[in-house]
């Protein structure tokens, strides 16, 4: 790992020795260089951050990993039941590429995205509420652990792949309204083989969407390695005459480049394939152990030398960008978050029985709800506003 | 509303009652069979032990046969295909990326060739990408190729139903929609006996079958099973309990729900029911159930999927053809609500036997 700290930087910092000063700008160069697919030219190797932006990166990364960490807590005292995909290991991916998203722009992603409806704008208590299925969850409790959304977040979604296509119809209409959006589609290495897939890739190449295919490569499908699910596992060049990027998912400074490399690139020219590298510490769901098709000495290799926010705090310290009085901060002050919210997501309560039939249709023309007999019928209501109105 | 009343697990809402069943409660009591279907040295077996033993005795019985599907190797998320690996060897027992489309119309091809291809679709709820093979393809190979061709050595397996905690994509039961299809068959075992008697017939049947095995009976269910080898009849109901006054029609886990309704009708309300378990949805067993509405008069029919154009539909439209003047009231379906497979809904959603009950006392008090 590598790091070339710019020269003037570092001399403003020590040379008013004494005191340790902060810095308020760092350049960094990415821990692994981009790999390119049909691209004349990558994302800058070198990323500036400020003191700012890479506080509030850490913050969120931080964030997300205790609110996965009380997530599973939470499922193995059974308070929150169902399914539960926790992103642990995986936060550069989803912290790096927000950091480069504009108000305009969208994403898709499958279920394991507790962390991107944090960073979407649902607060911690929400996330933790859906899970627990109380009022206070961003669907109310409706949907729990696969079904979250927000204002541009279209989910959430359980079948595997089945959002890939929406992602190519999402930028669609971006294009179509010309609002200057881009659609950020998100698959795993497991959903790549799915045909829709491709599918969608041959679309948004006709034409020329602003679509944005993310492979999070985790290498395993379940309980499937890449290796042993893909004829090709560099899914960056799945995409064939799409071009793709091959990005270090564990340094959140490439994954933030190489996104807004993307943005930019798709707004001019059509859809781009970026496989993210990551990985993750806990099984595929709360159901798997995640020791059975790998090593307990891989995992922890992982987590010794590669892991996001260690690896992205190191950097910060030794820059001057933060203190160790920063980070200790943060992260009483997320602790304190996620804690609150995890007791509010306890003791929340769940929505009415009157709400089973609520929001099915957005209006209701066939009159009450059959039901369990024919003469038991309930009332269908409408309670939310829909946010893509 | 008073602490007791709130506590009280029935509430009336807007005019229905609702019983708030116990999360950590099954909504069923599984209830083995009386008898074993054929004679011979038996062993307790839960119902994926028992298709585990059914899945080695076909692949064991011809060689041509093939397992295959998502994870099946180490053994299935269910553990369906425990060790199968091991003994037939990985060109017989063979996982396949995920893909439902693939598999359905690989297993189709592979079958359109005489060999028995037995393929795992892991949950009930992925069928849909597979839809378009198995109605478009696999249902109609003999009929378009005025039988030249078939795919009847296919059969198709998936977990379907309620299991607890399942939501909205782990808990689907999708028999209408394929039900709709001629030249398809479908089954849903009610327990271990069934389970394997189904299945072997399914994979010797010459027409392409599609299993649905109700996922939380999986390791519930219990029974003592024959290690020999037997077939169940397809298209042909079961009447697990005799009565003259009701006839109550459900498959898979309802069954038990329904039996355990039955003894409460008997209980409570001097009621005796008949309890019928359809097993074959395709072909369905018209003349069982006829019979037995024209003794009792009265019909109801229960199920998980929703209520509109359930299966119950079809067949409360052909009993009301064929049994119209021994009806003494109309028949009655108790099944899901209207509304997608709910998270914190479920125990609200399903048809419970205080659901069916109450259908009872309606159609005796008609």
């Amino acid at each position: 790992m590598m790091q070339n700290i710019s020269r003037n930087t570092s001399k403003l910092l020590w040379r008013n020795a004494g005191i340790k000063n902060y810095a308020t700008e760092a350049t960094f160069e990415v821990n692994r260089p981009y790999k390119l697919h049909r691209l004349d030219s990558g994302p800058s190797t070198t990323v500036s951050v400020t003191r700012d932006e890479a506080l509030d990166m850490y913050r969120k990364m931080q964030s997300i990993r205790r609110l996965e960490t009380s997530a599973g807590n939470l499922y193995k005292e059974k308070i929150v039941r169902g399914f539960c995909h926790l992103y642990s290991g995986q936060e550069a991916v989803a912290v790096g590429m927000k950091a480069s998203m504009r108000e305009q722009d969208n994403i898709i992603s499958a279920y394991r995205v507790h962390g991107w409806t944090h960073l979407m704008g649902v607060s911690v208590a929400g996330v933790l509420s859906e899970l627990t299925g109380k009022k206070g969850g961003c669907a109310r409790g409706k949907g729990g652990s696969m079904h979250m959304y927000s204002k541009n977040f279209y989910g959430g979604n359980g079948i595997v792949g089945a959002q890939v296509p929406l992602g190519a119809g999402v930028a669609f209409a971006c294009k179509y309204k010309n609002n200057g959006g881009v659609c950020l589609s998100l698959y795993g290495d497991g959903a790549s083989n799915q045909g829709q897939v491709f599918e969608a890739y041959n679309m948004a190449y006709l034409w020329k969407l602003p679509c944005i295919f993310i492979c999070e490569n985790n290498g395993y499908g379940m309980g499937t390695s890449a290796e042993r699910s893909s004829s090709n596992t560099e899914y960056y060049k799945r995409g064939d005459v799409l071009p793709g990027l091959w990005i270090d998912g564990m340094d959140v400074l490439a994954v933030k480049e190489g996104t807004r490399f993307a943005i930019d690139y798709v707004l001019k020219n059509g859809p781009i394939v970026i496989e993210a590298a990551t990985y993750r510490y806990s099984g595929h769901s709360m159901s798997d152990p995640g020791t059975s098709y790998r090593s307990r000495d891989e995992i922890q290799e992982v987590r010794q030398k590669r892991d996001p926010i260690t690896s992205f705090k190191e950097r910060m310290l030794e820059t001057g960008l933060a203190t160790e009085a920063d980070i200790k901060k943060i992260d009483s002050e997320v602790k304190k978050e996620v804690d609150a919210a995890t007791a509010l997501a306890k003791s929340d309560t769940e929505i009415p029985v009157s709400e089973l039939t609520c929001d099915i249709y957005s209006m209701n023309q066939e009159g009450d709800v059959h039901g369990l007999t024919p003469d038991k019928k309930l009332k269908h209501t409408t309670l939310k506003t829909a946010v893509n109105l | 509303m008073s602490l007791i009343a709130a506590l009280s697990p029935i509430r009336r809402v807007l005019g229905v009652t609702f019983v708030r069943q116990s999360r950590n409660v099954s909504h069923f009591t599984y209830q083995p069979d009386d008898k074993a279907p054929i004679e011979g040295e038996k062993q307790k077996m839960n119902m994926f032990t028992a298709i585990n033993n059914a899945m080695d005795m076909a692949l064991a019985k011809d060689d041509s046969t093939l397992l295959f599907g998502e994870d099946v190797a180490f053994g299935g998320v269910f553990r369906c295909s425990l060790n199968l690996k091991n003994k037939y060897g990985g060109d017989r027992v063979f996982n396949t990326p995920l893909c439902e489309q693939g598999i359905a119309g690989f297993a189709i091809g592979v079958a359109a060739m005489n060999v028995k291809a037995i393929a795992e679709i892991q949950f009930a709820d992925y069928i849909f990408p597979a839809f378009d093979q198995i109605v478009n393809e696999a249902a109609k190979y003999r009929y378009r190729s005025g039988n030249t061709f078939d795919c009847g050595s296919l059969t198709i397996r998936a977990p379907c139903g309620a299991v607890g905690h399942g939501a909205l994509y782990h808990s689907q039961s999708p028999e209408a929609y394929f039900a709709h299809t001629p030249g398809l068959k479908i089954v849903v075992p009610r327990g271990p006996n069934k389970a394997k008697g189904l299945l072997l017939a399914c994979i010797n049947d010459k027409n392409p079958c599609l299993v649905l095995e109700p996922k939380t009976l999986y390791r519930s269910a219990i029974e003592d099973v024959p290690l020999g080898y037997f077939e169940s009849p397809l298209g042909q109901a079961d009447i697990l309990r005799v009565g003259g006054d009701v006839t109550l029609i459900g498959w898979g886990t309802q069954v038990h729900v329904l039996r355990e309704t039955a003894e409460y009708a008997k209980r409570k309300l001097n009621v005796n029911c008949e309890v019928i378990d359809l097993v074959s949805i395709l072909p369905w067993d018209v003349e069982t159930v006829c019979n037995s509405v024209k003794k009792t008069g009265r019909c109801i029919i229960a199920h998980e999927a929703p209520v509109t154009n359930g299966f119950g539909a079809e067949i409360a439209a052909t009993v009301q053809e064929e049994c119209f003047l021994h009806l003494e009231a109309p028949i009655q379906r108790v099944c899901g609500w209207d509304t997608p497979f709910p998270h914190v809904f479920e125990p609200f959603y399903l048809p419970d036997k205080y659901r069916c009950l109450e259908a009872i006392k309606k159609v005796i008090d008609y």
